[in-house]
């Protein structure tokens, strides 16, 4: 199991029955194939529709049906379509459960910057600002280290997406919780120990005494 | 009441160089096809494009930047094309990047009479930066501003000859509330019917915003 599945797998179990979620460009849209069995989200994509799958069949892809990252999608059953003002009211409103989004860093105030390397890259937030400040919940899915540079770090250096805190943070070694207090951990992915998770992270992490082994599925 | 069904040549002829124009789409869905081709042909100079982002450089809003017919975009993503960040950053183009329901508020904003609006998305970033920031009941907002432009170029799914517009799935996004926000609004359908085809609660946008109306292919 590489890496991002292990992430896409862990923060599949943060879905609950009857949740709108909304899934960031990349790693998070592999959050989809891994929703356990008996739980029923709605995927929202911030270009306009809440209800979709993905892909189409072949060669039946809807030249007006696309996701946020410019992928085919198929609408499902019960779909509702939408303009951007009315997609972002849901957004920015509370009315999105979880939202999903990777990052290039994560600081200890549990601030979030994903949308630009200064002098390098240069995308734009796109919609990333919007669901950070208004989502109910906000979990970060991404690698640890960048090239063993630490994504986990004491303050950002790179420019926040958002001032709020985010709600969690799930890697393929460790999942850390944010709180009042600092960066706590949660759990460890499987096989991995301490050493190689305070040896991948950038700021003071909080270890309680129990910190139990990341579980990959819910059966 | 009934509009005129002009050419795209003919549209583009309207849009004068340096003109603020909205454009509708998401990644090139939704976006105005046969204008966009028609102001490339028209050879427009010093256009400042306001819509989501700049598609591909062989798609959507991306043919307007590769032509050189812009001068400024303000957008809230321009990741998927190239030569919107070559140009950016060799100081070609200006670009401001806004977040994407922040961008779709200040156009909404701008075509509902309103003086900004107040949102949360930004507080504590570089979007923050020279805007003043008020606090209501205790949380921060940022005052973003009306935004109108001398043109708006729609895509729209069925107009009747009276310009009432409906639109498919994820091809709304901007084009309803671009529909409000300029002095001249020219949609390009992909059908014309007759009055009376469309019902009243199928009417996205209703006929007395629409200008011009671009008359079908002639094939």
């Amino acid at each position: 199991m590489d890496a991002k599945e292990i992430i896409a797998r862990r923060v599949a179990l943060e879905l609950r029955d009857g949740m709108l979620v909304n899934l960031g460009i990349g790693l998070p849209t592999l959050v989809a194939r891994f929703v356990p069995r008996g739980v029923s989200v709605a995927f929202q994509s911030e270009n306009g529709l809440i209800g979709f799958s993905a892909p189409p069949p072949e060669g039946m892809e809807n030249s007006d049906l696309i996701d946020a990252g410019g992928g085919w999608i198929a609408a499902l059953p019960g779909a509702a379509s939408f303009d951007s003002a009315t997609s972002f009211a849901l957004i920015r409103g509370g009315h999105v459960d979880l939202a999903v989004l990777g990052g290039l860093q994560v600081d200890a105030a549990g601030r979030l910057a994903s949308w630009m390397i200064p002098g390098k890259f240069t995308p734009g937030m796109g919609g990333a600002m919007d669901l950070v400040a208004g989502a109910k919940r906000v979990i970060v899915a991404m690698q640890h280290a960048a090239k063993s540079e630490p994504k986990i770090v004491e303050t950002l250096t790179l420019p926040p997406t958002a001032a709020r805190r985010v709600s969690l943070i799930v890697t393929e070694l460790a999942v850390i919780e944010p709180t009042n207090e600092g960066l706590v951990l949660r759990e460890r992915a499987p096989g991995v120990g301490m050493s190689d998770i305070f040896d991948n992270t950038g700021a003071r992490l909080i270890v309680p005494e129990n910190t139990p082994e990341m579980p990959l599925s819910s059966d | 009441m009934r509009k005129n069904a002009i050419t795209a040549e003919a549209a583009a002829a309207l849009v004068f160089d340096g003109a603020s124009v909205m454009v509708g789409g998401f990644l090139g869905v939704g976006s105005p096809d046969r204008l966009i081709d028609a102001l490339v042909a028209r050879g427009a100079r010093g256009l400042t494009i306001i819509g989501n982002d700049t598609a591909y450089p062989t798609i959507g809003v991306g043919k307007l930047i590769e032509a050189g017919c812009v001068a400024r975009v303000q957008a809230s993503h321009i990741g998927t094309n190239a030569t919107t960040q070559r140009l950016m950053s060799a100081g070609a183009i200006d670009v401001e990047l806004i977040p994407q329901g922040t961008l779709a508020e200040r156009i909404r904003a701008g075509g509902s009479g309103l003086g900004g609006v107040l949102t949360s998305t930004g507080v504590g970033t570089i979007v923050a930066q020279g805007k003043q920031l008020v606090e209501i009941d205790g949380a921060s907002f940022l005052i973003e501003k009306p935004l109108r432009a001398d043109f708006a170029l729609l895509r729209a799914h069925e107009a009747d000859y009276y310009g009432n517009l409906t639109y498919r799935l994820t091809a709304a996004n901007f084009n309803p509330i671009m529909a409000f926000a300029a002095d001249c609004v020219i949609a390009e359908p992909d059908e014309i019917v007759p009055v009376g085809v469309i019902p009243p609660d199928a009417v996205r946008t209703p006929g007395v915003l629409v200008t011009h109306l671009i008359a079908r292919a002639h094939c």
